[in-house]
């Protein structure tokens, strides 16, 4: 037998077929309380995006990139809106509605913007790492001393902008090499949003001490919904509300849950689809038992219950 | 290459011997989880590839995964509400990975069908003794963690070669939900000349279709189950018709999609009429008192 005799399984054993995490099923889990006797945490998180006009795409594309021949300024200009126009419509409507935003940076947008950088700054909000750019994709494929490079320039990168302790990590496209948990937690990350396998934080394994693995759902990404499934902004109010409704239900008897939501300025920013966001933000936080927070406050609440 | 299946005969929908149900009903419901394993990292199939990003494929595998961790409990506490017993589409490594999950649903007297070992494990490729050393290998499995032989197959991940049914038919199984030509159960023809029976499974119900590949809106979704169910239960009380629902704890638990799935249920459920059952019993029933009629009816309808 040899890996690839197709009736060979070896891992076919209890458990996962990866020693990453433990098999652990949300319903056997301790319930969860959050401050203030809240049974359902907001996480907003903002995809604060830079898409270079020459993406070398190596080793691949994520979605989002520039798709047409050089120089496709339709994708350039339209992303970049999201970065001058946009933000502003979704900052309104979450200082409107309360809500408290974690924006994910990708340092080269921090680094070309510093006025929009220093706007998020004076917000007082949570900034993560969203690696270099949206053209640099963590995938199998990528050397290994390039990755390392890339993460450490990313996540140092974004400390020494933003003066600010950086905690958190997602990948573009949430997609990872073999080596991608090793090499954020070597740079000091806390948790990481990239395994959309689980509706509450739970410890990952690195070869470099656990991770937290965040729950950030793209299933219910605006992106997903609006570019990918072609749905409308309309549909997608609905379904965060639905959301909402489901886990405030179920979090009444199994404890506190998380509400994850996914935006992209250049996707929700447009003055056609704003509106939605405004909605989705309204009834949600029309709930008594939600508490929105940073993703490190969420995640710091949890594993002092652990 | 074959121009169609070979598994059965033209035999259009009206003028066939009417199907009577348990309790007088006049549709069959049932819903079917599939209960799947992806791997990680399986072996390369040349036929189809596992994921569609390099390894690891962090964005397929872990929203499956996410199915067994969260969805799989929401799922069962909807069918236990609603009285329904699922009949699971099974990845048989299932059984060693997730046994708990197996408890669950044994404590339920669910059902369990065969759908493979692995759903990354495709059977294209594979030579018909490795296709019946898999099948063999999954009831055997299966019969081993939940005490009860399966009587029905899915080919894992839909992938088939010409013998599959007839493989799985030699093995003892009685049904297949491979087949999508009827909203009855029909007789097919197996090499071995067994009794065997197809039974409505229903690719447009499936959840995953309807979400993944035709992008779908939640809430359209739970109006096209009541729609599907609406004229299927009417055409029930002339015909004796089958509804399934296909679902995936990935796709149907996810919160923004319960809702709009327990609207459908509670619909569904609320009809005098309905026999709320598993495939099991429908292949059953339908091969002790209307199998041979209908393939009598068959034989005049070729004649």
């Amino acid at each position: 037998m040899n890996e690839l005799d197709p009736l060979h399984y070896p891992v076919r054993r209890h458990g996962m077929d990866h020693d990453r995490y433990a098999w652990s099923m949300l319903s056997t889990r301790k319930p969860v309380h959050w401050p203030g006797g809240k049974t359902l945490a907001l996480w907003v998180n903002v995809g604060m995006q830079f898409f270079p006009m020459n993406p070398q795409k190596k080793p691949l594309s994520v979605a989002g990139n520039m798709t047409m021949p050089y120089p496709d300024l339709r994708h350039y200009s339209l992303r970049d809106y999201g970065n001058r126009v946009g933000i502003q419509r979704l900052l309104k409507a979450f200082d409107r509605y309360g809500v408290k935003p974690t924006f994910a940076f990708n340092t080269r947008l921090a680094e070309r913007t510093p006025a929009l950088l220093r706007q998020v700054l004076e917000r007082g909000d949570e900034i993560s790492c969203h690696s270099w750019s949206m053209d640099t994709a963590h995938a199998g494929g990528l050397d290994p001393a390039a990755e390392a490079e890339l993460v450490k320039r990313s996540i140092g990168g974004l400390r020494t902008l933003t003066k600010r302790e950086i905690r958190g990590w997602i990948s573009p496209g949430k997609l990872q090499s073999a080596a991608t948990p090793e090499l954020i937690k070597t740079e000091g990350i806390d948790w990481c949003g990239d395994w959309v396998n689980d509706d509450m934080p739970y410890s990952f394994r690195t070869d470099h001490g656990p991770l937290w693995a965040m729950p950030l759902s793209t299933e219910l990404e605006d992106r997903f919904v609006l570019m990918d499934n072609l749905h409308s902004a309309q549909s997608w109010a609905e379904q965060v509300s639905d959301a909402c409704d489901l886990l405030l239900k179920e979090a009444a008897t199994e404890g506190g849950r998380i509400l994850s939501l996914s935006l992209h300025p250049w996707v929700l920013g447009q003055p056609h689809r704003i509106k939605y966001l405004e909605q989705a933000m309204e009834y949600i936080t029309a709930q008594p038992q939600v508490w929105s927070a940073h993703a490190s406050t969420i995640l710091d609440a949890f594993t002092a219950q652990q | 290459m074959r121009e169609d299946t070979g598994y059965y005969d033209y035999w259009p929908y009206q003028n066939r011997p009417k199907i009577r149900w348990p309790g007088g009903a006049r549709l069959a419901f049932w819903v079917a989880p599939n209960i799947e394993f992806y791997e990680l990292n399986p072996p390369a199939n040349k036929f189809r590839a596992a994921w569609p990003t390099p390894s690891p494929s962090i964005p397929g595998y872990s929203i499956r995964d996410y199915g067994n961790r969260v969805g799989h409990v929401r799922q069962m506490q909807l069918l236990d509400k609603y009285g329904i017993r699922g009949s699971i589409s099974l990845s048989a490594a299932l059984c060693e990975h997730h046994p708990e999950i197996i408890a669950m649903c044994r404590e339920r007297n669910w059902e369990f069908f065969s759908h493979g070992i692995y759903n990354t494990r495709y059977t294209y490729g594979l030579s018909e003794a490795e296709e019946r050393a898999m099948i063999l290998d999954s009831i055997e499995t299966i019969e081993r963690h939940t005490g009860k032989k399966p009587a029905g197959y899915l080919a894992p991940a839909l992938s088939h070669s010409e013998v599959t049914i007839d493989l799985f038919a030699e093995l003892g199984g009685l049904y297949t939900c491979d087949l999508f030509h009827d909203d009855q159960p029909t007789p097919l023809k197996v090499r071995s000349g067994k009794p065997f029976v197809s039974v409505p499974y229903s690719l447009e119900m499936n959840d995953t279709i309807a979400y993944v590949v035709n992008k779908v809106e939640p809430r359209l979704y739970g109006q096209m189950l009541k729609d599907n169910f609406d004229r299927l239960y009417a055409e029930g009380a002339e015909s004796g018709t089958v509804m399934c629902i296909p679902t995936h704890n990935y796709q149907v638990s996810c919160p923004h999609r319960l809702k709009a799935f327990e609207e459908a249920l509670e619909y569904i459920t609320g009809h005098s009429d309905v026999w709320v059952t598993t495939g099991r019993e429908i292949a059953e029933h339908y091969l002790q008192h209307h199998y041979a009629a209908a393939t009598a009816s068959i034989a005049g309808a070729a004649a």
